[in-house]
């Protein structure tokens, strides 16, 4: 599996153009068809490392969640993104693929408030569990008031 | 007075369940790490991992923090390898914004974080014998011995850049210090010492039922598991996958080095342990090439850091990867083509491979957690950033 067949592939199932860059295929994609586009990833071209997923807020055009997973065998790298709706922090979960992506997307979900619907067991994971807000997203400031330490 | 006596069923039946809190100052964890374990006499049936004792939002900090202020801060994020997380953050932003970084420069920075591996290694290798107990080595022995070896490459490392354990010596387009007079003879007897102080390790462990009983077939990682989780370095190496980001995708010259990347395919902690030991002895290799081959010529393509000013880096994204003793570190850059990264993401080694905890854990004694949990050589620094 090529970077080129896994284009190919991914414009006919998904109609979408996979962008190469720096060594990475990137795949932007609806946020309906993120499960859909992981089992593809997982399954048919045989990315089973999964390397990190993370988010971009983009202030007033929303967040963004990103995932790398990697076919070790075949160098082929593939980052998909998908872009939520602004003012809505929901997507849907990659764990029932990959395993890593529980502790990931419990990281996400600490630092953007991202809900990931269908994880087993979605609750803050760096943060304590009374902390208010997520700091990752810009409207958090640095310097936000928590009582007793600041 | 109540006088009533209350009758307590206790019910020896076999079936009870026993929460067990480990940490968060267990002395093995050698950070602030608490796992809630539920037993079944003294097998493990569950683990729950609670992390972020040690969290400082390092990428919030990313945020806040120039270019050029913040590699000094990236060698906080794994404090026991402090060389190879600041090259993560500096080759980010050296990939966003195409910098060039000089051939001396490259070396350089191969040497030093070669070097940091055998360091954090040799760590690694101490507190791990250590936890495992008295029947290893005798007592604290092996530990002493690698704390002794470790001390030679923290004094090269403060000849190079004069501290200890935080370096502050990379910087975007290069280097920030170059190698002071004798410097290479120095380490090159500090490889020729550690070279024979490795085979004494081998002949301690190797030859100890006790080391081998308790390492050997405790804590199997599949290689499925492995890629799944996303564990990286000597664990996922230990698990038959071979992947090493200084061959998947060779950064800093490291294309021009002849070395080996050691597999092992059992997935125990004894195939992680082999994995470490080669290791050592292929970055002793490395080093020597270097040192060897090093180049002439400046050692950044930027000024000094007292006029640097500010890096500019343009609109752009990139994610640039390093090959640290934990296994890939990685960092996330996002530019607005401000002084400043617009969003700094940190993947960390020890996040995903103490990840892989949960799901190797159960099964085992609690003996074993300790054995599993030091043979993953977790750094919290860079499990909660």
């Amino acid at each position: 599996m090529t970077a080129a067949d896994a284009s190919t592939r991914i414009r006919e199932r998904f109609g979408v153009e996979a962008v190469m860059a720096d060594g990475v295929l990137s795949v932007v994609l609806p946020r309906e068809r993120w499960q859909e586009f992981g089992r593809v990833a997982r399954e048919e071209l045989g990315c089973a490392y999964f390397n990190w997923l993370s988010a971009v807020d983009w202030k007033d055009q929303g967040l963004e969640v990103l995932c790398r997973v990697e076919n070790l065998d075949a160098r082929l790298v593939v980052m998909m993104r998908t872009r939520l709706v602004a003012g809505e922090a929901r997507c849907p979960t990659l764990t029932h693929l990959w395993r890593g992506a529980d502790w990931m997307e419990r990281e996400c979900y600490d630092m953007f408030g991202i809900v990931f619907e269908g994880h087993p067991d979605l609750r803050r994971i760096l943060l304590s569990e009374g902390w208010e807000g997520h700091p990752l997203r810009k409207d958090y400031a640095v310097d936000t008031p928590f009582t007793p330490y600041r | 007075m109540n006088t009533q006596t209350q009758v307590v069923e206790l019910g020896y039946g076999g079936n009870e369940r026993l929460m067990l809190n480990m940490g968060p100052q267990h002395p093995s964890s050698h950070g602030v790490f608490r796992m809630i374990l539920t037993l079944a006499g003294e097998t493990v049936v569950a683990v729950d991992a609670v992390i972020g004792y040690l969290h400082r939002c390092h990428e919030k900090l990313g945020e806040t923090l120039t270019y050029a202020q913040y590699p000094s801060i990236a060698s906080k994020t794994d404090y026991v390898a402090a060389m190879t997380a600041e090259l993560a953050y500096v080759s980010a932003v050296e990939r966003v914004g195409k910098i060039e970084v000089p051939k001396r420069a490259q070396y350089l920075r191969v040497i030093a974080a070669e070097l940091q591996r055998i360091a954090s290694h040799c760590l690694w290798l101490g507190t791990w014998c250590l936890d495992m107990g008295g029947a290893i080595g005798g007592g604290s022995t092996v530990f002493l011995y690698c704390m002794r070896e470790r001390e030679m490459i923290l004094d090269r490392f403060e000849e190079l850049t004069g501290a200890r354990l935080l370096y502050g010596f990379h910087q975007v387009g290069g280097t920030r210090y170059d190698v002071p007079a004798g410097w290479d003879t120095k380490v090159r007897a500090t490889v020729d010492f550690m070279e024979k102080r490795i085979d004494e390790y081998e002949a301690m462990l190797e030859g100890n039922a006790f080391f081998l009983v308790r390492t050997q077939g405790v804590g199997v990682i599949s290689r499925e598991l492995a890629q799944e989780v996303g564990v990286v370095g000597p664990l996922i190496r230990g698990s038959g996958v071979n992947y090493d980001v200084r061959r998947a995708e060779p950064y800093s010259s490291y294309r021009d080095f002849d070395f080996r990347v050691p597999v092992e395919t059992a997935g125990d902690c004894y195939a992680r342990y082999r994995v470490r030991m080669v290791e050592f002895r292929e970055s002793i290799r490395i080093i020597r090439q270097a040192l060897d081959g090093l180049p002439d010529g400046p050692i950044s393509s930027r000024p000094g850091v007292k006029s640097v000013g500010q890096v500019r880096v343009p609109k752009g994204e990139g994610y640039a990867r390093v090959e640290g003793p934990r296994g890939e570190v990685g960092c996330y850059l996002v530019s607005d083509g401000g002084p400043k990264p617009y969003r700094l993401k940190w993947r960390g080694a020890s996040f995903t491979n103490l990840a892989v905890l949960p799901h190797i854990i159960p099964g085992h004694k609690v003996a074993d957690v300790v054995a599993i949990m030091g043979s993953v050589d977790p750094v919290f620094g860079e499990v909660d950033r």
